[in-house]
Formats: C-alpha cells, structure tokens, sequence
C-alpha cells in the first residue's frame, strides 16, 4: 500500500490555515458525535453489546482460515465463485479479468474502501475501463480527483458551495443557470445524472460490511441506496473484501448490526443492509448473472497472532475519528493515507510498514477518546503506542526525538543526579519567566509560538511527594 | 481457483500460532455454524403482544420517515394506493410485484382508475408495490426477500414504494427473521438478495444534512393489514 503518511506534518500545517477545510470540519464535529450519544444511550443494551461483538470477532479471528473455507464453500453451492488474493496487484488483476471477460467498458461502484486500499479506479481507467463511483460522497470526490477523507463520509472535508462548483464544471449538458443553491438541488442533480449510469453499466463493484460463513452471503450497509442499484442491474456482481469480514452466522452479523449504525451514523439501523447470496437464479426476474468474491489479505494475515490482532476486529464504523480531535483539526487528507483517524494511524503502518508511516502513531493527543466509543472495543492508544515503541526500536524516530529521549534516560537512571538538574533548572525557569508565563523560550519556539508556557509553581514532583509521605506517617 | 488460496490460507494458520488441534477448531467451527445460537437480545420488544409490536413497528417507521396505514383487508389496499398517489400527486401508476398476495387484488373494482403493471423495473416506473418477508418491530425494518415473487428493482428503482404486510409478519427482532426464512427455505438457504429495509433512501453527504431520495425511494408507504 503506497502512502504519503510522511508528509503528515506539513499536511497538518496547511490544514491548519485551511479555511473551507476548517469550516467543513467545524460542521463535523458535534453532529456525528451527539447523534452517536443518543443512539447509544436509546438501547439499553448497548454496552453488552459492544463486549458481544468483540467476542464475536475474537472468536471468528482464532478461526479464521477455517471459516473462510466455510464461507468459500457457501458461495461456490450457490453458483458465485471466491478469489484468494495475497495483495493489491493480485486482486487488481482479478477484478480486471473479470471485467475484460464480460468486454465490459464501465463498472459502477458502491461505496469500498477497499478498492481505496487498492487503488483501483486508477487502474481501471488505465486499463479502458471506466470507474463510476455512486456513492454521492464518493462521486463528488470522483470528480474533484481526491481521496476519501472520512472512511464513512468521504466528502466530509467539502461545504456545500465547492460541491456547487464542481458540478457545474462536470455536468456542462445541463442548463448552465439552473439553480443549485439548495443542497436538495445538488441531491437531486446527482441522482438524476447517476441513474443511466447504473442502467448501462457492465459490472457493479461493492465492498462487503460482512461475509457470512453459514449462508455465503455478501453483506453491504448503506443508505443511498446506490450499492443496491449496483450489485443488481449490471451484469456481473463483483465483492471486494478483506479477510477479516468473515462472521460466523446471521445471529452474529446481526448483533454487530446493532452496534454499528449506532456508532457511525447514530441511526438505529441503516437504511438499506443487504443479503447477496449468489448470482440470479433461474427463476429470478433480476439480479447480476455473475458473482465473484475477491477476497484479499493484502498484509492483513501477518497482524493475526501479534500485538496488532485486535485491529482486525474494526467494522470501519468511524466512530473513532468523529470522536478525534487531531481528526477534527486536521481532517482526513492530512494523512495522507487511504485510512485515517485513529483506526488509519494503528492499520496503515500494519499495512504499509512502519518504515514510511512512522509519524502516524503519533499523531494522536492519547485523550482515549476513539477507545471508549468504539464499537468493537478496540485498545486503540494502547496499539499506538505499540507502533511507536516499533518506531523507536527501530531507529525510525527523528534525531531530536532519540537524543532527547537519551538525555532524559541518562538523568533517569541516576536519581541523584536527577534531583540536583531538576531543581536548579526549576528554579531557572522561574528567574527566565520572571514569576510570569513564559512567552519565549530558545530552541522551544514550536511550543510558544501558540501557548505560553506557564511558570514552574516551585517544588518538583518528587518533592512534594516526599513531604506528602511523611505527613501521612506523622 | 487462484494460486493464492494456499498461500493465503498458510499464512493466516502459521500466524495464529493455535494451540488447539485441528479437529478441536474444525469442530468448534463446524458447530458454531450448525447452531447459530442467538446472541443477547435486546428486551426493547420482549413481552409485547401482537397488538404492542404492530404499534412499535408503526412508532418505528415514523421515525425513519415512512408514512404508515393500517387497513382491514387486503381487499382495501387498491383504494388505500389510489389515496397515498393522488395525496402525493403522483400519477396513477403502480408496477407491482407478482406476488400471490397481490396478484388477485380488486384493482378494477376498487380503483379502477389506477394502471396496474406487473413484474421487474427496468427504470422507468414511478411507483412501485410489494409484499415482504417480515417487518422487524426493533427498529422499523422491512425484510424482502428476492425471487420470482419478489423482484428487486421495485425496491431501489421507483420514486415511491409501497409495501403491502400482515399483523401476522410483524416480528420483534431480526433473529426471528432468520428463523422464520429457514423455516420457509430450509437452513443456511438464502434468496439471492435479503433487503432490509428501514426507511426511504437518503444522504448526509453535503453538509451532514439529511436528504430523502439519495438514489433509491424518495418515500416509503408502508400498509398493514389485518390478519
Ligand atoms: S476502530 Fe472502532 S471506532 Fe474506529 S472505525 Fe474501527 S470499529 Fe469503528
């Protein structure tokens, strides 16, 4: 997986001044969060239900060869056929052979972001086939040429007018002084635009929430509608799904169900979730006459029995990112890869090397903010933290981070020593600052430039805990 | 079949490092499967009676923006479509599914200015009309399932689409769903598409505002009947 993970930094900067993108995200913030409050407060039964899907998935992880075999043998009773791919290259050439099979020109897709993870509309287009995205998200930044930047809300990042502007410059049949003000109109114009599209196209390409080992079935959750009109018109259905969708049963999907509109949305459920066991039938008056499973590890087998197992528990609900405020100041295109957010700093170095997203782990205010809403329960700072202990070990963190580690650790391990620096520098301190805050400092400019620094109280920690000690004897 | 499978597969067992036999996780997998044992249901639908779910359904549906009916025959629902179009302004049209609910329906007698077409969308239909498996009473969800009798294209492709239920296919959670479609198919059989359906297609694509009618149904009319 290619990422530009290292320009974090720079990224965030720019962001920062980013005025449209801080207005987007300003919008963001409080809906997703109060609508998920209020869902998960509306089900008594919530937070057991949390600890249900965790273990379901727990569950499914230990065993997960074994119920991809099951599921593989379900979709092959019903007629549909399964691709085992090892990564990104593989499954593009799948999907294109499929594709070249079929002499198919255009393919729709419903809202993946697996073929994010793969990039596949790039390929696709190199290769005469033309990608049409449905999702109105996704089709927006279609056009704009972007990444998503929220995995569930992918045009999050937009207002209102820039979407405008961009159909204006795409849609050139229709009336240039029709009015799109409201954003209803804008609604509208894509639906309009979308529908032949769904009509003429070849292939439908979706993503799957779910794999149902019992049944063989695909599952995908939305509330356009648009996955629908893609799985069912064209006529092949091609799934693209990683490993770690597979769930045992329907009873198991369904208690993940539960959780997992709640979290992203705050809807109770979604609007459209959907079942698709296998090509049409005979008797079937529609439905695609093809179906394929593309199933991809893409890294994803190598996290299973390390530190980093439990991120393959994710159901991409994007709870943890509508809860972060690194995310919100930022948003998603700071990071530079196709996941973002709290699930995007702990999946994209598993998938991509720690070696080039090293900053990612870090990008994190370590709140615990993504842990206590996420669905699956995921430790997702502890994870963090993995990362950039791996960063550390090896090597990988900048100079100054490493030198300023070895100064402190050199301090650390003589107490004598360390006593003796911290008080006379806490008493430096207090003489720079003249009793006030500090408002700058030499070398420390990247912390003062936005905040002062505020003026050592007097004793130091282990001061105070010492007197505090001996209080409590006498 | 790819050249990945085993490799895929070799790698997901050499990770996972189990301590457990093979037999002992075949088994266990196996049994899983057979079983699908019912996780923790919510109690939001426990004790209600007939009567108590239809209500909650009808609570539910509201809140997801569908408009609701409650007829005493089916023989009703042709005059209770001709009313929910002309309310909405919408031409007299309907393509509905071929059904055996709704395939004798007194259309002529009962709204005979309403033209009535049978079988898929290819598109072009304003209105459409179905039946459903069952509705879900937790949280307002339809489940149709696909078939000769049950065309998916009515349920995306229409503007407006009218779903046609007995007080006797209200059921209070999805795992009675589950039960009741094995029950009817056999086990682990599914129709080629289960749509679960909780109110009209929308987005929240621009601006985290609501739209109804993203591309599927801009509304959703739902006719309960009595048994
Ligand atoms: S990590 Fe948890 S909160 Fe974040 S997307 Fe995955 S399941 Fe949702």
């Amino acid at each position: 997986m290619e990422t530009q993970a290292q320009e974090f930094k720079s990224n965030a900067v720019e962001a920062l001044a980013n005025q449209p993108l801080q207005s987007a995200m300003g919008k963001m913030k409080k809906g997703f969060t109060e609508k998920r409050r209020i869902a998960a407060e509306g089900l008594e039964e919530f937070e057991q239900l949390r600890d249900q899907a965790r273990d379901i998935k727990n569950h499914t992880l230990d065993h997960l060869d074994l119920y991809l075999e099951a599921f593989e043998e379900k979709v092959k009773e019903n007629g549909g056929h399964v691709h085992w791919c090892a990564d990104g290259e593989e499954a593009r050439q799948t999907i294109l052979k499929i594709c070249r099979d079929l002499d198919a020109r255009t393919v729709t897709k419903g809202k993946s972001m697996i073929t994010e993870e793969i990039e596949l509309n790039d390929f696709l287009e190199k290769n005469d086939v033309e990608p049409v995205e449905t999702d109105l998200g996704e089709y927006i930044i279609q056009l704009r040429g972007e990444k998503p930047s929220h995995i569930i809300a992918p045009a999050v990042h937009l207002n209102q007018d820039q979407v405008e502007e961009d159909f204006r410059r795409v849609h050139t049949h229709l009336p240039e002084d029709r009015n799109l003000v409201e954003p209803r109109s804008l609604v509208n114009e894509a639906r309009q635009v979308l529908r032949q599209r769904y009509i003429d196209a070849d292939v439908g390409i979706t993503g799957a929430n779910f794999l149902i080992a019992e049944t063989g079935s695909s599952v995908i959750v939305t509330n356009e509608g648009n996955g629908d009109l893609t799985q069912t018109l064209p006529k092949a259905h091609i799934v693209v799904a990683s490993l770690e969708k597979v769930v045992p049963t329907l009873e198991d999907a369904s208690t993940i169900l539960r959780v997992l509109a709640r979290s992203a949305t705050g809807q109770e459920f979604s609007a459209y979730t959907t079942f698709s066991t296998g090509p049409k039938r005979a008797d079937d008056p529609d439905g695609p006459e093809e179906y394929h499973v593309v199933l991809l590890d893409n890294g994803r087998s190598s996290m299973l029995g390390t530190e980093f197992q439990e991120m393959l528990r994710c159901i991409r609900c994007g709870a943890c990112m509508n809860h972060c405020p690194v995310y919100h100041a930022v948003g998603g295109h700071a990071y530079g890869s196709t996941y973002v957010g709290p699930m995007g700093v702990v999946l994209t170095p598993a998938l991509a090397g720690i070696e080039e997203t090293g900053v990612l782990p870090n990008a994190s205010t370590f709140c615990g903010r993504c842990e206590a809403v996420c669905p699956m329960r995921i430790p997702l700072p502890k994870m963090m933290r993995h990362w950039r202990e791996k960063e550390f070990e090896k090597h990988l963190s900048p100079a100054a981070t490493r030198y300023g580690i070895g100064f402190w650790a050199f301090f650390a391990k003589r107490p004598k020593l360390y006593r003796w620096f911290v008080s006379t520098n806490l008493a430096l301190l207090k003489l720079w600052g003249k009793g006030d805050n500090i408002r700058f400092f030499p070398f420390k400019d990247g912390w003062t430039k936005h905040r002062d620094l505020p003026v050592p109280e007097g004793k130091s920690f282990q001061q105070l805990w010492k007197e505090k000690q001996k209080g409590a004897k006498s | 079949m790819s050249s990945s499978r085993s490799a895929v597969l070799d790698k997901i067992k050499s990770s996972l490092k189990s301590e457990a036999s093979d037999q002992t996780r075949r088994e266990a997998v196996a049994a899983r499967i057979k079983k699908h044992d019912r996780n923790l249901i919510p109690n939001r639908t426990a004790g209600l009676d007939k009567g108590g779910l239809v209500d909650l359904l009808e609570t539910k549906l509201k809140a997801v923006d569908c408009s609701v009916q409650r007829l005493d025959t089916l023989d009703d629902v042709p005059a209770a479509v001709a009313e929910f179009l002309k309310n909405q302004n919408l031409p007299a049209t309907i393509r509905q599914a071929p059904h055996s609910s709704l395939t004798s329906l007194p259309w002529s007698e009962k709204a005979p200015m309403v033209e009535v077409s049978e079988g898929r969308s290819y598109g072009d239909d304003l209105n459409s009309l179905t039946a459903c498996h069952a509705a879900v009473a937790e949280t307002g969800t339809l489940m149709l399932e696909s078939g000769p009798e049950g065309p998916t294209t009515l349920n995306f492709l229409p503007d407006n689409h009218i779903v046609v239920l007995r007080e006797s296919q209200v059921i209070g959670t999805y795992e009675e769903g589950w039960d009741s479609l094995r029950e009817k198919r056999g086990p682990a059989d599914m129709p080629r598409a289960l749509n679960m359906i909780t109110g009209p297609s929308r987005t929240g694509d621009i601006e985290q505002t609501i739209f109804l009618g993203a591309h599927g149904p801009r509304s959703l009319h739902v006719l309960i009947v009595k048994d």
